[in-house]
């Protein structure tokens, strides 16, 4: 009981709305550094996981259509076609939305498989796309999926670390 | 007072699932706009403008890491450079000097063949922002706007081409590389003056050679240089070197492998020439030059 206190005290944590566009910035940002060769290849969305984040733990705050906005802007930087971003953050969004009770309920570890699964199915939409419009699958995305989902925990720690108010961590 | 429906306490507007479609036909619209038409671009530069600081701030790290490597250059470094850069520039001497008599023979015999003297085309610097995420397509971003580029302009590096300018935005443009899967250039064989097309393959090591007979006078190690037809690349520019031949008689062309003149993607300055002047207009094909004659006599005798 003490236990799923915490957790849910975790999930509580107050979230301010210009942190949430910082954080959203700052992942932009990563995903702008040059990255190139393989190293491009296996990039982890960073974009695609804060999104993910303040989905399954401020579900009222980030929507569906915050996740899509953030995809056009994606769109822009990265070059691709209009909406290809766009069109996967929104089935990210959407997913973590939906699932994000179900994501609670698990350790990080666990909801590290969670991650990977949705992120995947964000990722196959935007392959989709891809073979559509250039005639190749292209599996290298799907790499990236999974490197992301790695860079689950260590997100969410950081990020619950910022989140957390400074001075009174005994009192918790 | 009858309630119909269920009691709302919570107005959160529409449901994830409402929500999750209208968006999803949103992108898949924007999609099919942006993939078969051009209406979209002036909405993508505004954007780009928005973005534009986030990407200059990307591109520091990699500065700072340039700094701090030249920073800490050892003295047996810089000492071997030194001596290899000496090296190097005697030889260099050598060949200005022969250079120097060849375009004074150059000039006569241009001047008595009464041929205008090939243009000097200005060109300018840009550096290198970032290169595009999908590797299946080989693109940079370079820092050089509107103001400064214009599409279908020719980017090289000091040692040969890299591709050309295909899309401008306010303070950026995309450079396709000569290695992208959709990207040809005409070339000459340096070595014989012989007409090819060169096709990039989306590996940045590779270029392919298709269309040459199996005949054709081409050799490994034969330098391509730009022909200069298409309008686009100056002509005498290196583009690639032959690497590979694979001639077999079963096929009508052979199989010609080429590696790029430059490193193709490990640049951060190139330069972007300015437009060439146009090619004069193509000549109408004989058919439709004598079908239109015809319905000009015809109508003249009305």
């Amino acid at each position: 009981m003490n236990m799923l206190l915490q957790k849910d005290r975790e999930f509580m944590l107050p979230a301010r709305a210009t942190f949430i566009a910082a954080s959203l910035l700052v992942a932009l940002l990563f995903n702008g550094l040059p990255w190139s060769g393989v190293w491009l290849t296996l990039r982890p969305d960073m974009v695609a996981l804060v999104l993910l984040y303040w989905c399954t733990h401020k579900p009222h705050r980030v929507g569906i259509g915050i996740a899509w906005g953030i995809g056009i802007l994606a769109d822009v930087a990265d070059a691709s076609l209009f909406g290809q971003h766009a069109l996967a953050y929104t089935l990210l969004a959407f997913g973590g939305i939906v699932l994000h009770r179900r994501v609670q309920m698990f350790n990080l570890q666990q909801q590290t498989l969670q991650v990977f699964l949705l992120l995947l199915a964000s990722y196959a939409a935007y392959a989709a796309v891809h073979w559509q419009v250039q005639g190749r699958f292209a599996w290298g995305f799907m790499l990236a999926s999974a490197t992301s989902a790695l860079m689950w925990v260590p997100l969410t720690l950081l990020l619950q670390s910022l989140r957390r108010p400074r001075g009174n961590s005994e009192r918790l | 007072m009858d309630h119909t429906g269920s009691v709302k306490f919570f107005n959160r507007g529409p449901s994830p699932i409402v929500r999750l479609v209208f968006f999803s036909l949103l992108s898949l619209l924007l999609l099919f706009i942006d993939s078969r038409h051009q209406y979209l671009e002036s909405t993508r530069s505004i954007l780009s403008t928005l973005i534009y600081p986030l990407q200059k701030l990307t591109a520091l790290p990699p500065i700072l890491w340039d700094e701090a490597d030249d920073f800490f250059t050892t003295h047996n470094r810089l000492l071997h450079d030194n001596e290899e850069l000496r090296a190097q520039h005697a030889a260099d001497a050598a060949q200005a000097l022969q250079l120097q008599g060849l375009q004074a023979e150059n000039v006569q015999l241009r001047t008595l063949l009464d041929m205008r003297e090939r243009l000097k085309v200005p060109m300018q610097l840009a550096e290198v922002l970032y290169a595009e995420r999908d590797p299946s397509r080989q693109k940079l971003l370079l820092n050089l706007g509107q103001a400064k580029v214009a599409d279908g302009q020719a980017v090289l590096d000091s040692s040969g081409v890299v591709g050309q300018v295909t899309r401008v935005l306010p303070m950026l443009s995309e450079v396709t590389l000569i290695t992208d899967k959709d990207h040809e250039v005409p070339v000459q064989v340096l070595r014989n003056g012989l007409r090819v097309i060169l096709f990039g393959s989306g590996n940045p090591n590779e270029l392919e050679l298709r269309y040459a007979p199996v005949t054709a006078d081409i050799q490994e190690g034969d330098m391509l240089v730009t022909s200069g037809i298409d309008g686009t690349y100056p002509p005498g520019l290196p583009v690639a070197k032959i690497s590979h031949i694979e001639r077999d008689p079963a096929y009508p062309f052979a199989r010609v492998q080429c590696a790029p003149a430059t490193g193709v993607n490990n640049q951060r300055w190139l330069f972007v020439l300015s437009s060439l002047d146009k090619l004069p207009p193509r000549p109408e094909s004989g058919a439709e030059a004598s079908s239109l004659k015809g319905k000009r006599s015809a109508k003249a005798p009305k």
